[in-house]
């Protein structure tokens, strides 16, 4: 079943065309991913999404037009945007706070999940005291815990060291076994895409469409070693084919 | 350290280029004389601390309530700030007599000219500071269901505290200065019109006595101001420190 559906999604700039044609679909407890080049326009479809952007075309959620955003999606920004001001507890919190739950209910809705985002004893920590790594998962504590339908994360991971990257993708991998959530992610490292996705959408350059689809039926649990196993790796060398030699789509000059 | 090699080189000046002690006093004389006089000076101070702190209050929420209205209403920061600029740039010593001709020597002058050298800056640093937010912040609150009031006051207010206090510290200083100056220009008491007396009986030394205390005066404002940012700010000071070993209540 299909939650999130769009269908010939564009938009420009001024003059910029930055996304040409954006049809994709994501099913209910589905993980996929959207992989392209950095500048394709991936960020912009998440600020359509959330409506922070107006763009053209038909996006439906559950079937019904896409109209009051915030209702659907727990967005997590490119960058963690988490308040510096703000303790990790309250930073966490903050999606709760404002759909209206007392601060005392929402630290108690929050806290018992620390441990499993390896963030125990850091709740009254600012930001600016917590490593990379960490500021992400707090990041994404406050994203999952507004139990939206949806969860939207922008480069989750993009920011940190390879060592760290590859942690929290085993974590996050894990976590998703156990929660399920019906997830669209934004990425533009190919092997992070693969061990994370159910399917991959990868984008063309700037103006953006979608170039190619790609089901990934490697078995869950992911274990890291399987990532390199074979079949991954072929699906790797296809993605990475496809990104590194564009096809000249028809009716577009490349610049 | 600096200030301290500034009065002795002063004070041996003062004693070996042969100019008359009271054209030219001492640091010693000075400190003696405000000793002297320190009832006087005190009793001076008062108007002028009073007159300072009730016109930085009133140009303050006059700043808070205006930044919030042009946060709101772009056209508005259009409309108003060649106003509030050229308000900065009416020269002091013409404006202030005139304020204490239309308003006489009481306190309302006083507090009119340290809002009206004060509003501006202060405005300026909160109106900037907003626009500071990261707008990854203010795209996610949207996303969360915060209207614009919510956005306002969870992201842009604490944003704009760094920027508040950079013009805190800026404007106390011209806040002293503004309160002397209006003082200058008429009043009973302050520090002000005490300069201006000291100077007409030729007492150079009590004339920098009263510029010592208002000194002392802006040094005590400013600290107060420094004060304040580290308890209104705590993450500041909590960031400085190496991950993990921040304070745990
Ligand atoms: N508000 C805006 N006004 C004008 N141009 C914009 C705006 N937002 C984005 N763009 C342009 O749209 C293009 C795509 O930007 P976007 O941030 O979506 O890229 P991205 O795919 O997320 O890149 P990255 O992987 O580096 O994050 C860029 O060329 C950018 O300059
Ligand atoms: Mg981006």
């Amino acid at each position: 079943m299909n939650r999130l559906e769009l269908r010939h999604v564009r938009k420009a700039f001024g003059g910029l065309d930055v996304l040409a044609d954006i049809s994709l679909n994501v099913g209910a407890g589905e993980f996929v991913s959207i992989l392209g080049p950095s500048g394709a326009g991936k960020s912009t479809l998440f600020q359509i999404l959330t409506g922070a952007e107006h763009g053209h075309g038909e996006m439906l959620f559950d079937g019904a037009p896409l109209d009051d955003h915030g209702r659907h999606f727990a967005f997590m920004p490119q960058r963690d945007a988490l308040m510096p001001w703000r303790r990790i507890i309250d930073n966490t919190t903050l999606g709760l706070e404002v759909q209206g739950v007392r601060r005392k209910a929402a630290r108690a809705r929050v806290a018992p999940l620390f441990a499993e985002f390896g963030l125990a004893g850091f709740e009254r920590h600012f930001p600016a005291q917590l490593s990379g790594g960490m500021r992400q998962r707090a990041a994404l504590l406050r994203t999952v815990v507004q139990e939206r339908d949806m969860l939207l994360l922008d480069e989750p991971f993009g920011a940190l060291d390879a060592l760290t990257r590859a942690a929290l993708q085993r974590w996050l991998e894990q976590m998703w076994r156990h929660h399920r959530w019906t997830a669209l992610l934004i990425t533009h490292d190919v092997r992070e895409a693969l061990y994370l996705s159910d399917r991959i959408y990868v984008l063309s350059a700037r103006p953006a469409r979608i170039v190619r689809e790609i089901s990934v039926p490697l078995p869950r649990p992911r274990d890291p070693t399987a990532a390199a196993s074979s079949r991954a790796s072929a699906l790797e060398a296809e993605i990475l084919d496809i990104l590194l030699n564009p096809q000249p789509s028809k009716g577009h000059d490349h610049d | 350290m600096s200030v301290g090699l500034l009065l002795v080189a002063w004070e041996l000046y003062a004693n070996h280029s042969g100019i008359k002690p009271t054209v030219l006093p001492a640091p010693s004389r000075v400190f003696e004389q405000a000793i002297l006089n320190r009832e006087a000076l005190v009793d001076n101070a008062i108007p002028t601390i009073r007159a300072t702190l009730l016109g930085f209050a009133c140009s303050l929420s006059a700043a808070f309530a205006l930044s919030i209205l042009v946060d709101f209403f772009r056209p508005l920061r259009r409309a108003l700030f060649p106003v509030f600029i050229v308000s900065q740039t009416l020269p002091l010593v013409a404006i202030a007599p005139l304020v204490v001709l239309w308003f006489g020597f009481g306190l309302a002058p006083k507090i009119m000219l340290v809002a009206l050298v004060t509003f501006f800056p202060m405005l300026v640093a909160l109106v900037q500071g907003y626009e500071a937010t990261e707008v990854e912040i203010g795209q996610m609150l949207r996303t969360m269901g915060a209207g614009r009031w919510r956005v306002f006051v969870l992201a842009r207010l604490p944003s704009a505290l760094p920027y508040f206090f950079a013009g805190l510290r800026i404007s106390i200083t011209y806040a002293v200065v503004g309160a002397i100056f209006a003082e200058y220009a008429g009043a009973a008491k302050g520090l002000g019109i005490y300069m201006l007396n000291a100077k007409n009986n030729f007492r150079p030394d009590l004339v920098l006595a009263a510029v010592a205390v208002s000194a002392g005066l802006t040094l005590g404002l400013f600290g107060l101001t420094v004060l304040l940012q580290r308890i209104a700010m705590p993450w500041e000071r909590a960031g400085r420190e190496p991950p993990g070993t921040g304070p745990r209540e």
